[in-house]
């Protein structure tokens, strides 16, 4: 401990601050756990006082005389037995009282942050990491209320200590003074004892999260560690960090049995002064015997309710952090604004445009001045090369994130000023990661909507190509997928995701390479539906596949962010040589690859005594 | 694939026992922590000795009070406590450093053995479970050692030295506390149960509750995209209130049962004081003696109280241990042959591949793959095509040793894989999985992933090489462009690129594909197909395909269909002879190309 880590400043007040939202979150509750306590504080008191009595008037009597009355005996032993009692109702309503004001909080902020999770616009949760979320909604939100269960019993040992320091005033003001130099005595040690435990302890919470994170990511990343054989190196990372939790566990270890002790016996201490200074008071008449036992009684009884306050103190720190982590997703602001506008009435496909569109992440400006506009019932197809910024324009049609310049319309109207949930009833996206929740298939394709009926249900299960591999599972409709529930392939996942907007009728319906784990012959079967049911809706495509761009009325093809070419695909091959690259790079490798054949069976001898010799 | 049995009810005993045997850790030492730990409780016992000997000796003495007496003994009880505070602090410095010595030991090598076990790569949706075992699991054990397990060691020390201590004072009054307190305990066993019931109910709602918030994280753009915040909301909130219900009746009645405690000290205190001065009188007790009693008494509230706090702790903690024990004794469904054995490298040169009569199936489903029986000859370039479903993913599986077939051999240019040192294994052979996993790292930090210390400017001619310098010239930071989380901050078919230049600089023997560039733009994947064809000459490459592109460019082509090898043969030569192949084909270039 050479140089002793401090507690930074200011901690103590905002827990306290944090103790104080509590309050006023639950004031009934915590009225109730604080009544229930502060007559626990009392009752200790009474009952050491009691006991003192029975002592002074029944006990040190009958060993004098060497007789006792029934009556004193009876008298005596009911006043311990009632004080017990009334002390173990305090108990049970300042536990339950406690117990139940964590556990309401910790509800009320789960739902709060939650709700904030569902509130805030994606570009919010694509700035923070998925582990981040669920900590800030659980383990943050835990630690935040983490000093809730300690609290009320704490507050109801400052009721007790004043009662006590009355008592011991009444009693002997001479012993009054060792009381009085006693506990403040132990309040300094406990301070003291957080001051050093703090950094340690946060600290050791801050590797705790690191080692999650290193766990985290080397176990999503499994096979890519297994295929090049990396698992050594990985453990290696990982036991850097739990040696260095461990190095800094050792730490608290040995503040804790520094201070633990220290606590523990300085009240001892204090009844031994007690007994030391309560002879003399003996000796001068000032105190009877009765008097001294209840003093050092009550010594032994606080001696364990004080150190509360200590716990209460020693949680604030992690309450601090975890507090001021959820706080920081219930204050997050730049939600989405919404308009009035109530979208079409009608349920004919929209018209889309965009016009002047940009957008950046962090890092890079993605889109540079995009505009297109696509008339109602037409099928566009985006196009583009890898990072082109076309899985951008696909979140930017469904409004899951707004442009940083230009406008996006449907219908012609900016789809900033539509009401909440207008978009997501004219449009519906399949994403290219498909997500499934934990429930059952229909409620994965409905979602709850209002959907007619099952036939409903499984007429767009059959669009997606999906109907037979759900009629085969175990429960049909009603198989619990997603996490907990049957593994599907991805194909079927995907042709689920499919089904989900196709149920909705959307008026326009985006694919964001939506049939990229689907085989060839699948997703031929699924275009033809598309096509063949006249889908009302204006269909914008994602594709790579031809003939899924050949499906589209018209390509509106991107590199580097921008529109390099529009047009029909055919107009496009001829026109730019970029798109006839990308679109024709199989037929053209195959070609070549026909060439490089007859080349190489001329030399065929050649190039494997070539290749053979070089390795 | 293996399966974790996670809450095996073997029983918290066997678990302790067990833990201590696979970390030795927490023993080194244990002896005289133990009787360190024990020095530390006498110094509970003294006040109640010096209350005694002070009015006993001081005050009812034969002269009164005696304060020469008095402070002989305060002196000495100040002294022994003052001993006893030095054993405590030993006794927490050893007591934190074996456990969290032997805890951070456990981490490692539960972790490291996860990393063997094949559920971790198959079953993407257990990897939190997973994670939780080296983390919030462990750190409940060593929660529990130096809170809670400690307070009961010591609680239970406070109880056989109040007992001998009472005993000695007065069997009669010691056998009168027993009887008041050992009804307690049948009653506390009782809620015990009753509260285990309750806990496993709030933790299976706990997990409810976490996979519903995780919802609202993990599909956050679906939610939006259909306008189900509400729907979602609803379900949250649901869970969060189960879990909050079962919580707070698990509290209630933990908070009953605490109290009882103290209404039996009252009841022990009140037939300590009638029965001690009937004895008293009959001068079978002194005053002294019967006051100590009354303070031995606190010393059993206190256990008592502490047990009912750490039970519902201990078994939490069994718990994480039985969990972390669970990984530990699941054994490795694909081992290591260099561990604990003789292990083989392969041979040097390009590798041949050799299935041998080969089946697989996953435990208790029906077989993947049927009976597969071929040879792969060394430097050829295979495409393996065929539909989800019909194998292929699971053959490139087996070659790799990802798996071990459920019958027959793999062999590598002769030699049984499952000899070879995983060592030798992993250098000489590399897949680039469909899911390009990165680590949130830089790109050049990714690409050398598989070759520790390669320079800037190789991961750099990597590229060039691969045909990929004009995309890593896009990247906002080239090289040192950080790729984000998961790789998330690059589009899904750039994540692939960055994976095929990590396993290309690994510079294998054998590089399996599998469907390692789905994702790509078609001109940048015949660029990078042909970019690798050049550089995989005079190697072994096996690619999984999706796109029958690659087919078109390999050696030879197997088809496979429903879990066996239907057709093989180079492509030219399939695609004219009617069979699966030429339909797969013919499906794929109707979409695909011009022809």
């Amino acid at each position: 401990m050479s140089d002793a880590p401090r507690t930074p400043p200011g901690v103590l007040r905002r827990g306290l601050r944090v103790l104080a939202l509590a309050v006023r979150e639950e004031p009934w509750v915590f009225a109730v756990a604080l009544a229930g306590s502060a007559l626990y504080g009392v009752m200790t008191v009474i009952s050491a006082v009691v006991l003192g009595r029975v002592t002074e008037r029944v006990v040190l009597p009958a060993f004098r005389s060497g007789q006792v009355t029934t009556g004193a005996l009876l008298g005596g032993s009911a006043a311990i037995v009632a004080v017990a009692v009334v002390k173990a109702t305090g108990i049970v309503f300042r536990r339950i009282g406690a117990g139940r004001m964590q556990f309401r909080l910790q509800a009320t902020y789960r739902q709060r942050v939650t709700r904030q999770y569902l509130r805030l616009p994606l570009s919010w949760h694509q700035q923070h990491p998925t582990g981040e979320l669920l900590s800030n909604a659980n383990a943050d939100v835990e630690a935040t209320w983490w000093a809730i269960p300690p609290f009320p019993f704490a507050m109801g040992v400052l009721v007790m200590l004043a009662v006590t320091g009355v008592a011991l005033v009444v009693t002997d003001p001479v012993l009054a003074v060792v009381g009085f130099a006693v506990f403040p005595a132990i309040g300094a040690l406990n301070f003291g004892y957080n001051q050093r435990l703090t950094p340690l302890v946060t600290r050791a919470q801050h590797l705790r999260g690191e080692l999650s994170t290193v766990a985290h990511e080397s176990f999503d990343g499994a096979l890519v560690v297994k295929t090049l054989g990396r698992e050594a190196a990985e453990t290696a990372r990982f036991a850097a960090t739990a040696n260095e939790l461990r190095d800094e566990m050792v730490r608290v270890g040995r503040v804790h049995g520094l201070f633990d002790p220290l606590m523990e016996a300085l009240p001892q201490l204090g009844t031994l002064l007690v007994l030391l200074v309560g002879a003399g008071r003996i000796q001068d008449g000032t105190l009877n015997a009765g008097q001294l036992v209840q003093v050092a009684y009550l010594f032994t009884l606080l001696a364990f309710p004080v150190r509360v306050i200590g716990w209460v103190l020693g949680e604030l720190p992690r309450a601090v952090v975890g507090y001021e982590r959820v706080a920081r997703v219930l204050a997050a602001g730049g939600a989405l604004s919404y308009g009035e506008h109530p979208g079409p009435a009608h349920s004919k496909p929209t018209s889309l445009e965009l016009a002047g569109v940009r957008f950046s992440y962090a890092q890079a400006q993605v889109l540079h001045d995009v505009s297109f506009e696509v008339a109602p019932g037409r099928t566009v197809a985006l196009v583009g090369p890898t990072g082109s910024g076309k899985s951008t324009i696909a979140t930017l049609l469904v409004r899951l994130v707004d442009p940083d310049d230009g406008a996006v319309r449907l219908d012609g109207v900016d789809i900033r000023h539509l009401a909440v949930g207008a978009v997501a009833r004219q449009a519906a996206l399949v994403p290219q990661h498909t997500f499934l929740f934990d429930d059952t298939v229909r409620g994965n394709v409905t979602l709850g909507a209002a959907v007619d009926d099952d036939d409903a249900v499984w007429a767009a299960l059959r669009l997606a190509q999906a109907d037979g591999f759900v009629a085969a599972l175990p429960r049909g409709l009603d198989t619990l997928v997603g996490e907990r529930g049957t593994t599907l392939s991805g194909g079927q996942r995907q042709r689920l995701a499919l089904a989900r907007a196709l149920v909705r009728r959307p008026q326009l319906l985006v694919l964001d390479d939506a049939t990229s784990s689907v085989d060839a012959t699948v997703e031929a079967a699924i275009l033809r539906g598309l096509r063949e049911v006249a889908l009302p809706s204006t269909v914008v495509l994602i594709a790579y596949r031809r003939s899924t761009i050949e499906l589209a009325d018209e390509v509106v093809f991107l590199a580097g962010g921008r529109i390099v070419g529009r047009g029909r695909h055919a107009e496009l091959l001829a026109a730019v040589p970029a798109y006839a690259e990308l679109v024709t790079a199989y037929d053209r490798a195959a070609a070549q690859r026909v060439q490089e054949a007859a080349d190489r069976d001329v030399a065929l001898g050649v190039d494997r005594d070539v290749a053979a010799g070089t390795r | 694939m293996t399966t974790i049995a996670a809450d095996q009810p073997a029983s918290a005993w066997r678990t302790l026992v067990r833990g201590l045997q696979l970390s030795p850790e927490f023993r080194v030492g244990l002896p005289v922590t133990l009787l360190l730990a024990l020095v530390a409780t006498a110094g509970r016992v003294v006040v109640p000795v010096a209350v005694q000997q002070t009015i006993d000796h001081g005050l009812r003495g034969p002269h009164g009070v005696d304060i020469g007496a008095i402070r002989a003994i305060t002196a000495a009880a100040a002294a022994t406590l003052l001993a006893t505070m030095v054993a405590a602090y030993l006794m927490n410095v050893r007591l934190y450093r074996s456990t969290e010595t032997g805890l951070a030991a456990l981490r490692v090598r539960a972790f490291r053995h996860v990393h063997d076990l094949s559920v971790l790569h198959q079953a993407a949706e257990r990897r939190g479970s997973l994670v939780s075992r080296v983390t919030s699991d462990v750190d409940e054990i060593s929660q529990f050692m130096q809170w809670g397990g400690m307070m009961l060691l010591v609680s239970a020390g406070q109880v056989v030295l109040a007992t001998v201590l009472m005993a000695y004072y007065s069997w009669q009054l010691t056998l009168l506390v027993y009887a008041c307190f050992a009804p307690l305990m049948l009653v506390l066993r009782a809620f015990q149960r009753r509260l285990d019931r309750i806990y496993a109910i709030v933790r299976e709602r706990v997990g409810e509750m976490l996979g519903a918030v995780a919802e609202s994280v993990v599909g956050a753009p679906v939610i939006r995209a259909y306008g189900v915040q509400a729907r979602t909301a609803e379900r949250i909130d649901t869970a969060i209130e189960r879990h909050r219900a079962a919580a707070t009746s698990g509290q209630t009645l933990a908070a009953v049962m605490f109290s009882t405690g103290e209404v039996i000290a009252g009841l022990a205190n009140a037939g300590v004081v009638a029965v001690g001065v009937l004895l008293g009188i009959n001068g079978q007790l002194s005053a002294g003696r019967l006051v100590a009693f009354l303070f031995l008494v606190t010393l059993f509230v206190g256990p008592v109280q502490v047990a009912t706090e750490v039970l519902n702790e201990a078994q939490t903690a069994v718990a994480g241990w039985r969990r972390v024990l669970a990984i530990l004794d699941t054994p490795t469904d694909v081992p290591d042959p260099a561990v604990g054995g003789v292990a083989r490298a392969l041979p040097p040169g390009p590798l041949g591949v050799r299935f041998d009569h080969v089946e697989f199936s996953y435990p208790g489903g029906p077989p993947v793959l049927h009976d597969v029986d071929l040879e792969i000859a060394a430097q050829t370039r295979v495409a393996v095509v065929g539909e989800t479903g019909s194998g292929k993913t699971t053959f490139a599986k087996l070659l790799t040793r990802l798996m071990d077939p459920s019958s027959g051999r793999v062999l590598l240019s002769g030699v049984p894989v499952d000899e070879v040192a995983f060592d030798s294994l992993r250098r000489r052979v590399v897949t680039v999985p469909q899911d390009g996993f990165l680590f949130d790292a830089t790109v050049a930090d990714n690409v050398r992933y598989g070759r520790p210390g390669l320079a800037d400017d190789d991961v750099v001619l990597a590229f060039a090489e691969l045909g990929l310098a004009e995309w890593l010239d896009g990247l906002p930071a080239g090289l040192a462009t950080r790729v984000g989380e998961r790789g998330e901050s690059l589009s899904v078919g750039e994540r692939q690129l960055v994976a095929v230049a990590r396993a290309y600089v690994a510079d294998p023997d054998l590089l399996v594909l599998d469907e390692a560039t789905s994702a790509v733009d078609p001109a940048t994947e015949v660029r990078l197909q042909r970019a690798l064809e050049g550089l995989t000459r005079g190697r072994t490459a096996i690619a999984i395909a999706h796109r029958l592109s690659t087919a078109e460019a390999a050696d030879e082509v197997l088809v496979m269909d429903g879990g066996r090898v239907v057709q093989r043969g180079p492509h030219a030569e399939l695609v004219a002879a009617p069979g699966r192949y030429a339909e797969l084909h013919a499906s794929w270039s109707a979409q695909s190309t011009a022809r």
